[in-house]
């Protein structure tokens, strides 16, 4: 979504009606978001919204990106947001070799995911239970984790739902949303 | 490897990110600058520095590609590193051939404003400047669009030679050589 340097378009307040909704949107798609909400977007505080490209609509407290939308598509979280909340949402894991490959923009494939280095949720080698045990759907938003490495490196749309992926080990898997060094992670909000 | 993100005290979590390439340092192995990006993580977080270039990380990263990968990443890395060279050599180019204009613009009889162009192209966030002039010279400052294309910080009062003095002093990356004052004479009302 966001292979390209942008340049960020104009910046209005967000009404404190139009807050409150997106703050129950933000909870209804990321429901263990809850107990850190008011550090995230504190009522009190005003949210900025800042037009980007291609109708992409990003979500501000203060400098801090918080959330991003291409239209009425689900809201996806910034990287520094998941950084700093990785467990809230729904994870996976690609292997070392496709690292280079996402952080240059390219659709993440499959065998990145089913290879040993990958992991999928209800996964046998992940003992501690970070991928979660429920099969994701097609269309869900998912974060991007990378084997060997502690912060997440993509957050993006499933293309193919998890239990598929297990079954046909090829295609795509999940579509370039946002990556670590794109021009959403680039852009200066200062 | 990532224990600690399986459970959620401490939360937010504090994440440090690379002075050089700003990703997060486990990541600069990725990009083209990993020499300085290790240079930086050395000085400024010694101890993440031990952990991620450890001769034991290095293997351990080794070992889960194969040896054909390998050799391809190591080819894509020698490629970003050439990539990360040219792009600041082009950049030096443009710092060296990039001119700032202060322009004297007559507004109404003895009233001048300031336009000055060109301070982006030294790595200058001209946001930021213009609030520096407005605080140093006590007067309206702000980034305007030309006509055109492009912005210019424009600045209340006839200051041009004191803009190119502090502008002189205060950003070391812009040479003196590159700078050059202009009078914008009024132009005469139409008909
Ligand atoms: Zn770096």
């Amino acid at each position: 979504m966001f292979k390209k340097d942008i340049t960020p378009g104009a910046k209005s307040k967000v009404k404190s009606s139009a807050q409150r909704g997106i703050r129950s949107k933000v909870l209804e798609q990321y429901p263990l978001l809850e107990p850190y909400i008011d550090d995230i977007m504190p009522k009190k505080e005003q949210l900025d919204l800042v037009k980007l490209p291609d109708r992409v609509s990003l979500y501000t407290l203060g400098a801090t990106p918080l959330f991003f939308q291409h239209m009425d598509d689900p809201l996806m979280p910034h990287l520094t947001l998941i950084h700093r909340y990785p467990s809230c949402f729904n994870r996976l894991r690609i292997d070392r070799g496709a690292i280079r490959f996402v952080l240059s923009g390219a659709t993440l494939m499959v065998p990145g995911l089913t290879s040993p280095g990958g992991r999928l949720p209800d996964d046998d080698d992940d003992e501690e239970g970070i991928y979660g045990e429920e099969e994701l759907d097609a269309g869900e938003v998912v974060v991007i984790e990378s084997e060997g490495k502690e912060t997440a490196c993509m957050v993006g749309v499933l293309k193919m739902g998890t239990e598929e992926m297990k079954k046909v080990k090829k295609g795509q898997a999940c579509e370039a949303g946002h990556y670590l060094g794109d021009g959403l992670w680039q852009l200066s909000l200062g | 490897m990532a224990e600690a993100s399986s459970s959620s005290s401490g939360y937010p979590r504090q994440v440090v990110y690379c002075g050089v390439c700003t990703l997060p340092p486990e990541y600069c192995e990725f990009g083209g600058t990993v020499k300085k990006c290790e240079e930086w993580l050395e000085e400024n977080h010694p101890q993440m520095h031990a952990k991620l270039y450890s001769q034991e990380a290095i293997e351990q990263g080794l070992s889960a590609l194969s040896v054909d990968a390998q050799k391809r990443a190591a080819k894509d890395a020698e490629k970003k590193a050439a990539k990360a060279v040219a792009a600041e050599a082009k950049a030096q180019e443009q710092r060296a051939t990039s001119k700032v204009l202060i322009k004297r613009i007559e507004r109404n009889k003895r009233k001048y404003v300031t336009a000055v162009q060109g301070l982006e192209a030294f790595g200058l966030d001209i946001k930021k400047v213009a609030k520096d002039f407005g605080k140093k010279f006590a007067t309206g400052s702000s980034v305007t669009k030309i006509p055109g294309g492009g912005e210019e910080i424009t600045v209340q009062g006839d200051l041009s030679d004191d803009i190119f003095d502090y502008v002189v002093e205060t950003y070391k990356d812009v040479p003196e050589d590159n700078m050059e004052c202009i009078e914008e004479k009024k132009k005469k009302p139409a008909s």
